[in-house]
């Protein structure tokens, strides 16, 4: 496991009596790549502030490879941001926003041109160099905006939703880039954004926060396999989650334990498997998201358990098929199944009656008052 | 002129009406024009007549010219406004700046209280000015002449330049100033390779703003100054109570010139900044 590079002790902020962090704890390790994730307002921006040394915590203490950074100014953090806006200065041409950080730390004249002309290069916009920041598109901004950062080498590189402002391509081909460049500089990444896909698909771990406060921190199959509570597991894609009792443990092992619960959705009992070691009489939330779970018409399917509703909507997203059920106590799920181009058939009609069952061992217990 | 070339855009009607439209927007614009610069031209134009009375033309001269550069005391006063008008526009160019970026950039606690003050200078008449500063002379035992009208025409010029280059500052990316701090420039340095190049256009037109009104004030600087230091405005005006002699027109073809001059200037400079 690689050391721990930047770590919060107990941050506090407030701006004048509103608390935007409280007891706020993070470790980032060295080399990873970052990601904080959570729902706009919630205080991403705030911590990258905190970081990069705009803001100063109330309470607590901003760790830099062990020693206390909370009062050392911006200027002389080994940190660099590439800020949501760019913030390119209008009045200097490209090449000299990026030679911007080098000046500043007085290199010496004869390696800036070679530093800067690498970092342009890196982006792919050396012959940019010339131009100013008005006479390029956004997505060139933004490399621009990159190649100022990462030519000073800093240890930590903050991005605030870097991609945010870009259509969906180009956006895809920078998430690449930037993963890349990751990994060929091997300088710590911090990525914000509000975009779970994005986070789980760039992220080495994902911090997901909300009102300030870490929700959970983990690998992002962790986190989407295994949300801790009830706001994890919504903000990450779409999941369904059904309210069960436990009635009987049937076995305990090392990995994980085997239950009989009931559904009040449904009136039936089903065995459920989970990691986290539950009671009889427990109250539990059984989450499911739309891929584990199987739809087969009514007709054709003998009396089993299982939930029942109709069909209230069918989008076809090329891949998947996703249909809106409507349970019978009026309960909505989605499910998304695979489509299957030899099954023409496979389409659903409006109110068609389903009954739904999910894979069996897919499904992610938690107990009811973690929410 | 923006305006007016606005009115004359392409208008919706058929093409009959559109033409007698197109008329009528060339007359008012005609009218306008002939209301804005009819006196000027008759000015110009009398500043070279023969006649000293210039009701009808006599024949073009340039004796009006050479009687002007002839009449010390006028040029005396010319160049006292000139160098007022330099200073003052400077002081107040320099201080205004620092003054705005403060403005802009820190929340201390009389900031509010700062910034209704330059409000009150800027909007309270000039009489009130000039009794005030007046009265503040006479108190302090300052003697009227060169530095009393200079102190008097920083403190009116300043409110104009503070609001120019604030209003610059709030136009900018309010993260350019933190993205030069984590670049590693220093407080200072920022100002000066980030603040100042990007506000620039501001800064002049501050600068000529002030010029201008430190060369055209009367009401301030009649109270402020004594006949130790006289300038344009006033000894033009003392001039003229006695009857308008053409060396007056010839001064005023001068001063129109220049302002030309400044203005061209101004805007160069302005749209070099808007190209950026
Ligand atoms: N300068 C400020 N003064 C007062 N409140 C602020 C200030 N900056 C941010 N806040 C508040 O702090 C909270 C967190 O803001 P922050 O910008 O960190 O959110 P965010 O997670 O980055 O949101 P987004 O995804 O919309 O960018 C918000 O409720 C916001 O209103
Ligand atoms: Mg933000």
């Amino acid at each position: 496991m690689a050391k721990t590079l930047m770590q919060f002790r107990q941050v506090s902020l407030k701006f004048d009596t509103q608390e935007i962090l409280t007891g706020f704890d993070l470790d980032i390790k060295d080399g990873e790549f970052f990601t904080l994730l959570g729902p706009s307002g919630c205080g991403k921006t705030t911590v990258l502030r905190l970081i990069a040394g705009f803001e100063q915590p109330d309470e607590g203490q901003i760790l830099l490879d062990g020693h206390n950074i909370a009062e050392q100014l911006a200027e002389h953090r080994p940190i660099n941001t590439v800020f949501q806006s760019y913030a390119l200065f209008p009045h200097l041409s490209v090449f000299d926003n990026v030679a911007f950080g080098l000046k500043m730390s007085r290199t010496p004249s004869t390696e800036i041109k070679p530093r800067v002309m690498e970092a342009l290069e890196m982006v792919r916009l050396a012959e940019f160099a010339d131009r100013k920041p008005a006479q390029l598109s956004g997505g060139q901004k933004q490399r621009v905006a990159i190649a100022r950062a990462v030519v000073n080498r800093p240890r930590l590189l903050l991005l605030d939703e870097s991609l945010s402002a870009l259509d969906y391509k180009l956006r895809q081909q920078m998430q690449i880039e930037l993963k890349h460049l990751q990994r060929q500089l091997g300088i710590t990444f911090v990525y914000v954004t509000h975009d779970q896909e994005e986070a789980l698909s760039m992220s080495d771990r994902i911090l997901v926060m909300n009102h300030g406060q870490a929700q959970q921190v983990g690998a992002p199959r962790d986190i989407y396999e295994s949300p801790a509570n009830e706001f994890v597991a919504r903000f990450i894609g779409e999941i369904n989650i059904f309210d069960a009792r436990i009635e009987q443990v049937v076995s305990i092992d090392e990995q994980q334990g085997r239950y009989l619960a009931y559904f009040d959705q449904g009136n039936m009992t089903r065995e459920i498997v989970s990691e986290t070691r539950f009671e009889a009489g427990d109250k539990v939330k059984v989450m499911l998201r739309p891929e584990d779970l199987r739809i087969e018409f009514l007709e054709d399917a003998p009396e089993k358990p299982g939930f029942i509703g109709e069909v209230q909507e069918r989008n076809y997203k090329g891949k998947t098929l996703d249909s809106q059920i409507k349970l019978k106590d009026g309960q909505l799920i989605l499910a998304s199944e695979f489509f299957n181009e030899n099954e023409p058939d496979f389409d659903y009609k409006l109110n068609q009656k389903v009954w739904i069952d999910w894979v069996h061992g897919w499904e992610h217990v938690i107990k009811a008052d973690l929410l | 002129m923006i305006a007016i070339s606005n009115l004359m855009g392409p208008s919706k009607e058929g093409k009959g009406s559109a033409r007698w439209a197109k008329a009528g927007q060339w007359l008012f614009l005609g009218a306008i024009f002939f209301y804005l610069y009819a006196p000027i031209a008759v000015l110009v134009v009398n500043s070279f007549n023969q006649s000293k009375y210039g009701h009808n033309w006599k024949g073009f001269t340039w004796k009006w010219y050479e009687k002007l550069l002839n009449n010390q005391n006028l040029m005396d006063a010319f160049w006292h406004s000139i160098a007022i008008g330099l200073l003052a526009a400077t002081f107040a160019t320099l201080l205004g700046t620092l003054m705005a970026y403060a403005l802009y950039r820190y929340n201390f606690t009389l900031k509010r209280v700062t910034s209704g003050m330059l409000f009150v200078v800027m909007m309270s008449p000039d009489i009130v000015l000039a009794i005030t500063f007046l009265v503040i002379f006479m108190a302090l035992g300052i003697h009227l002449g060169f530095w009393s009208l200079l102190i008097a025409h920083i403190t009116f010029c300043l409110p104009f330049v503070v609001i120019t280059v604030y209003a610059r500052l709030n136009d900018f990316d309010g993260n350019l100033i933190e993205a030069a701090r984590d670049l590693g420039a220093s407080e200072a340095r920022t100002f000066f390779t980030v603040v100042m190049p990007m506000s620039m256009p501001a800064i002049v037109s501050g600068w000529l703003l002030s010029f201008t009104l430190s060369l055209d004030d009367v009401i301030v600087s009649s109270f402020v100054t004594g006949p130790s230091y006289e300038i344009l405005p006033i000894r033009v005006f003392s001039m003229v109570r006695v009857g308008v002699s053409p060396e007056v027109n010839a001064l005023a073809t001068g001063l129109l010139i220049l302002s030309v001059v400044l203005v061209v200037v101004a805007q160069l400079i302005l749209r070099k900044g808007k190209s950026q």
